[in-house]
């Protein structure tokens, strides 16, 4: 036995050594005990994209009860529940588990030129608590528990006296689990971006994408919190008779919604800055030159993030707080834009200054400029305080955080998706089919929400199941619904696309965009150990920039899952690190805490008993790797050079 | 002539766009006027950015599109970036002047709104209940109070305060002609002001989600001049006229003895529920419901027996009367002027 | 089998399962006969030639719905039932939210409770009410004690603090007049 292992082993290249130690786990259980990043990054993105079409299903009833005034074809009780889980999902299930989690666990190791994200198993758990954060919302709905008060459940409304039942507590555990997820992505993805960048990929070398995702990140773990704190005040103020929020016991309505926009502005930019990242990544690929002022966009990104926490009372000026100090929240709205227009003008001047190639990514790219440039405008019109008391909770302030959200997540989400497909599926998506997608999309889009604008000037509040005939909204509403069929059916012509190039679409190879990132240095789809050799960067393209004879980072043991530590700032190879490989155990934790979390709806018990499985779970979990050499070795065994 | 006649059907439509009584850009005040003059300021403002920004992106694409498949990036171009650098640091600096005077023109169009005083004005007491308003024009002496609900008049050319309350939600007051959103928030009061220019009818809605019946819940404000606005007044203060004819006063013994006694309050008589809207002048709206039914003999009617039908989930109970027992309800309640 | 279409059967074979349950159903609409005010109600359990009782839907709708729980909260409130029975104290009227029934504590003597009255005090409200509104406060008076299930009974309400909520009242085992009237 010893023998023949000691014949066998020499014989095994170094690639079958890494598939062997990265290799997905097979059978059933396998599935679950995968913690590998591309596979959680795909399964992070099929599984928000279905909420999505779900999401978007309850959008198109939502089109077809206001098509018609007085129409009853939706009850009040459905409506109610249709647009607080469109709102839900859309914000907490979609647009953050896509463009935050989805495309940041995909992308950033690729990118970064590491084998695996940090601490994987964080990140698989992150996923699995987000499915039954989603699953809890939406089985709440088929059980006629779906939340009703709306996607931020103001109290009183969403409170103990005004929402009998379990209704807005299924909506307040649904927040702490997708923000339990986007917290522990965030810190996976905030350490993999400073400590697993390959060597020579300093600070100022970094890749637009990993700056962003790395504010993002922060952001995250700053706006977070705010709305778990909140959340579970709610929920103590429903089941365990606190008083947080009720003002006859010296409680405050308004510190709900303070703490709620607290974390709902940063969240706007979590959503919008992913896009930016992407479309800050395509448009030098597909301008064939290096970005314009990096410098300045990297600025721009750092102050949304600091900006973006200053900016909250903007969504609460009807409530009567005085002039004054909602003239302050007016400066600080209009001062975010600028960092928002340096990026747009650095777009701008990479395209005149480099040789555009109109493909598809880039052409939803340019759907996302002139989107979101209305959203982004309108949003001034909303930044001002008199303005704002005509159009706030109007059909108006729909259209414009369409316009921003749809403009600066879903156009960029669809550039990224027809940009990376091929690197995921190995096979290119249909150009044409892409082009009638976009048209379908893009025309009904605007005819949907254009018309918002008017029907907002024209006095039709938010959160309406029906409106009187005499108003005269009809027609408008009319035309909005119909622009609902474009975009579903622009929908099905991407469903159809995506899955006739999965199975017959032309291979794609390692890089059919002649991209610079470290992405498309490995090939399509990545094997389980995404780099064969890890690589070393010596600019900012990593792949444009590249020395004709760039070294490669050798000693990296392959029969056990290391990764090379560089340091944050210049990433000079630091130690070696073993990451924890394939395991059942983030999978049980996150069902464990499922149960406490769902417990605690009815008793807050829960949270007590159902805290012993999480322990033995947890235990399971960190109990001793065996076989691990000395996990931080400090000398490197090979040879790096700059 | 068909291209003539879509031509004018289609700026029909567009003109339908701006049309409507309850509308932001149809002021009827001094407040609602300077917030469209700001909007249209503001509208103007960014429209020309708009414009301006998708032509340098069409410009930046036609002057750099090509078809051609070469794919090596281009490694340097000084001469361009140096000239960039310059475009988008002027840019930079008209935005921010922009933005600038965007502020400058908001903050000085809310002091205009806010800062109004007035000696001895009307002010009027809106408190926000699920799904209707209750309205009193307070008083030191309390009969001399006017209690109402979703029709609120007032005097025209004569600022008015209106000072705010919930009576379980969040509700938001707005009448887009006269002034914009204020919300009802449940243990705060504030105040603001509202004034209409020209006598006429305002519709105003709820704007803030409130639960089952949101979109059911709009009021009207009524300004009309001060004499008829003092007799309106002294008027809604007598308490109800007693019944004349025996079908009414069938009537108001069905009122008395069914449960409409349990919510509601006809000053006069025995009911004095303060659940439900204040009925001692009901024939004397132009509405019930909350703007939702005109106040004709048949809509009241409809809404005594099916209100669950007609706004389901709201607070009043269905009433399925006999006939007679309905018709006479429904007579005394068109004679409660 | 793949499992993520595992995880899609088992997710919807549990909601096909647990769409039965009425917890959170909300009728909005009553039925005609449960709009009618109740204008005849029995005396006593104990009186067999008077009208029949109504007896209440099984399972109770009401009792079983925390939309119409919390309707009879609001009710008992809106109709001063407060005004004599407090917040379930009692003042005036006797308290609700202990052990102890006069007139029993199944919900057909409640509802005979409160349309005929009772003596010493307890007014009727025959013709006042309808049915479906005497059934939500019924069951609303039956959680005051903790005898409905808590995922059912309200919450705290946005008032002063002066007893816990139905939802957090120990179960009051009722004695006095106990078991369901004979029909």
């Amino acid at each position: 036995m010893a023998i023949s292992e000691a014949i066998v082993l020499p014989q095994e290249t170094s690639e079958a050594r890494l598939e062997r130690t990265w290799g997905r786990p097979r059978g059933f259980w396998g599935w679950f005990m995968n913690v590998h990043h591309t596979a959680i990054g795909v399964r992070f993105m099929v599984t928000s994209f279905i909420f999505f079409l779900l999401g978007g299903v309850l959008a198109a009833m939502m089109r077809f009860q206001l098509s018609r005034p007085e129409n009853n074809a939706i009850g009040p009780d459905l409506y109610n529940q249709i647009f607080t889980v469109h709102g839900s999902t859309m914000i907490f299930l979609f647009a953050v588990p896509m463009m935050f989690q989805g495309f940041g666990v995909y992308v950033v190791p690729l990118i970064c030129g590491t084998r695996n994200i940090a601490f994987p198993r964080l990140n698989a758990f992150s996923y699995y608590i987000y499915v039954v954060g989603g699953l809890l919302l939406w089985v709440g709905l088929f059980l006629k528990t779906g939340a009703d008060a709306g996607w931020f459940s103001y109290v009183p409304l969403s409170g103990p006296e005004f929402t009998p039942g379990k209704r807005s507590d299924f909506w307040a555990q649904m927040i702490t689990f997708t923000e339990v997820s986007a917290l522990g992505v965030a810190i996976c993805l905030a350490t993999t971006i400073l400590r697993q960048r390959a060597p020579g990929m300093t600070l100022n070398r970094m890749p637009v994408i990993l700056w962003e995702k790395l504010v993002i990140s922060f952001m995250v773990i700053f706006a977070m919190p705010a709305v778990m704190v909140v959340s579970s005040m709610l929920l103590m103020d429903r089941t365990v008779n606190t008083q947080f929020f009720n003002p006859a016991n010296g409680g405050d309505v308004l510190l709900y919604q303070h703490l709620f926009w607290f974390f709902g502005h940063p969240e706007v930019y979590i959503i919008f800055l992913p896009g930016a990242t992407i479309v800050s990544t395509l448009v030098p690929v597909f301008s064939r030159r290096h970005i314009f002022g990096y410098t300045a966009i990297i600025t721009s990104v750092v102050a949304t993030g600091f900006l973006g926490f200053g900016v909250w009372v903007h969504h609460m000026f009807a409530t009567g707080i005085p002039q004054m100090s909602a003239s302050f929240f007016t400066a600080a709205t209009l001062m975010i834009v600028i960092p928002t227009a340096v990026q747009f003008y650095c777009w701008i001047a990479t395209i005149w200054n480099g040789r555009l190639q109109l493909k598809l990514p880039m052409l939803w790219v340019f759907g996302f400029f002139f989107v979101f440039l209305i959203g982004g405008l309108s949003g001034v019109m909303l930044a001002s305080v008199p303005v704002d008391w005509q159009v706030h909770d109007t059909f108006f302030v729909v259209a414009h955080f369409h316009y921003v959200l749809i403009g600066g997540a879903l156009f960029p989400m669809f550039a990224g998706l027809y940009y990376w497909i091929p690197k995921m599926t190995g096979r290119m998506m249909n150009d044409l089919l892409g082009k009638i997608h976009f048209w379908l999309f893009f025309i009904g889009f605007n005819l949907t929400f254009f018309t918002m604008h008017f029907l907002g000037l024209r006095g039709m509040p938010r959160r309406v199941y029906t409106y009187p005939a005499e108003m005269d909204w009809g027609g408008l509403n009319m035309l909005a619904s119909i622009g609902a069929i474009f975009m579903t059916a622009g929908l099905l012509v991407f469903m159809v696309n995506f899955f006739q190039s999965k199975a017959t679409g032309k291979l794609a190879g390692r890089d059919p965009w002649k991209a610079g990132t470290l992405d498309w240095a490995v090939p399509s789809p990545p094997p389980a150990y995404n780099f064969l050799e890890l690589p070393t960067v010596n600019g900012r393209e990593a792949l444009w920039d590249a020395a004709p004879n760039q070294p490669i980072v050798t000693g990296v043991r392959d029969d056990i899952p290391e990764v090379l530590i560089t340091n944050s700032l210049d990433s000079e190879p630091q130690h070696k690190e073993e990451l924890p490989g394939a395991s059942i155990w983030p999978f049980l934790t996150s069902i464990t805490v499922s149960i406490a979390f769902i417990w605690s709806i009815f008793s807050p018990w829960g949270i007590a008993y159902g805290a012993i499985p999480v322990v033995v779970t947890l235990i399971g979990w960190l109990w001793p790797r065996g076989h691990s050499p000395s996990p931080r070795q400090s000398v490197l065994e090979g040879k790096w050079t700059r | 002539m068909i291209a003539a006649s879509n031509s004018v059907r289609v700026a029909a439509i567009l003109a339908s766009f701006f049309q409507g009584e309850h509308n932001s850009l149809h002021p009827a005040g001094p407040f609602s006027t300077n917030i469209e003059w700001l909007y249209w300021a503001i509208f103007w403002i960014v429209f020309v950015a708009f414009v301006l920004t998708i032509l340098a992106f069409a410009r930046a694409s036609a002057k750099t599109y090509s078809r051609s498949e070469e794919m090596l990036p281009i490694m340097k171009n000084e001469e361009g970036d140096r000239k960039a650098k310059w475009a988008v640091g002027t840019a930079i600096t008209i935005t921010l002047l922009t933005l600038f005077a965007v502020l400058f023109m908001s903050v000085i169009t809310g002091k205009k709104v806010e800062g109004m005083s007035s000696s001895n004005p009307v002010t009027i007491q809106i408190t926000g209940h699920q799904w209707w308003w209750e309205v009193t024009y307070p008083n030191p002496q309390a009969d001399q109070t006017v209690i109402t609900a979703n029709e609120i008049h007032i005097p025209v050319g004569k600022p008015v305060v209106i000072l705010t309350s919930s009576a379980d939600v969040i509700h938001s007051f707005w009448a887009p002609s006269v002034h914009g959103k204020r919300d009802l928030i449940p243990g705060y009061s504030s105040a603001f002001w509202i004034q209409a220019d020209q006598p006429g009818t305002y519709p105003g809605r709820c704007a803030e989600f409130c639960g089952l019946q949101h979109a059911h819940m709009g009021f009207s404000i009524i300004a009309e001049d001060e004499a008829t606005f003092e007799a309106w007044e002294q008027q809604q203060l007598q308490p109800a006229s007693d019944p004349q004819s025996a079908e009414t006063q069938h009537g108001r013994e069905v009122f008395l003895t069914h449960t409409c006694v349990m919510c509601h309050t006809i000053r006069g008589t025995d009911a004095g529920s303060r659940v439900g809207p204040d009925l001692t002048h009901l024939a004397s709206r132009k509405m019930i419901a909350a703007e939702t039914l005109p106040n004709t003999t048949g809509a009241l009617a409809g809404w005594i027996v099916d209100p669950q039908g007609i706004k389901p989930g709201n607070k009043m109970t269905p009433n399925p009367l006999a006939a007679d027992d309905l018709n006479a309800l429904v007579t005394y309640l068109r004679t409660l002027q | 089998m793949n499992p993520t279409r595992l995880i899609i059967a088992i997710s919807l074979a549990a909601s096909a399962l647990m769409v039965a349950c009425s917890r959170e159903e909300r009728v909005l609409r009553p039925s005609p006969s449960a709009s009618q005010v109740v204008n005849e109600a029995q005396v006593s359990g104990l009186n067999p030639g008077a009208n029949p009782l109504p007896t209440p839907p099984t399972p109770s709708i009401y009792e079983e719905s925390a939309y119409a729980v919390s309707e009879g909260k609001t009710l008992f409130g809106q109709y001063n039932c407060s005004g004599c029975h407090a917040n379930g104290g009692g003042g005036i009227g006797p308290p609700l939210m202990d052990n102890n029934w006069i007139y029993g504590s199944e919900p057909q003597n409640i509802f005979t409770t409160i349309v005929q009255g009772r003596p010493n005090g307890m007014p009727s409200f025959r013709n006042r009410i309808p049915e479906y509104q005497v059934w939500e406060l019924v069951a609303f008076v039956r959680s005051l004690s903790g005898l409905l299930p808590k995922d059912v009974a309200p919450s705290r309400n946005d008032q002063l603090y002066v007893k816990p909520p139905e939802a957090s009242m120990p179960k009051q085992t009722p004695v006095g007049i106990t078991g369901k009237p004979s029909q």
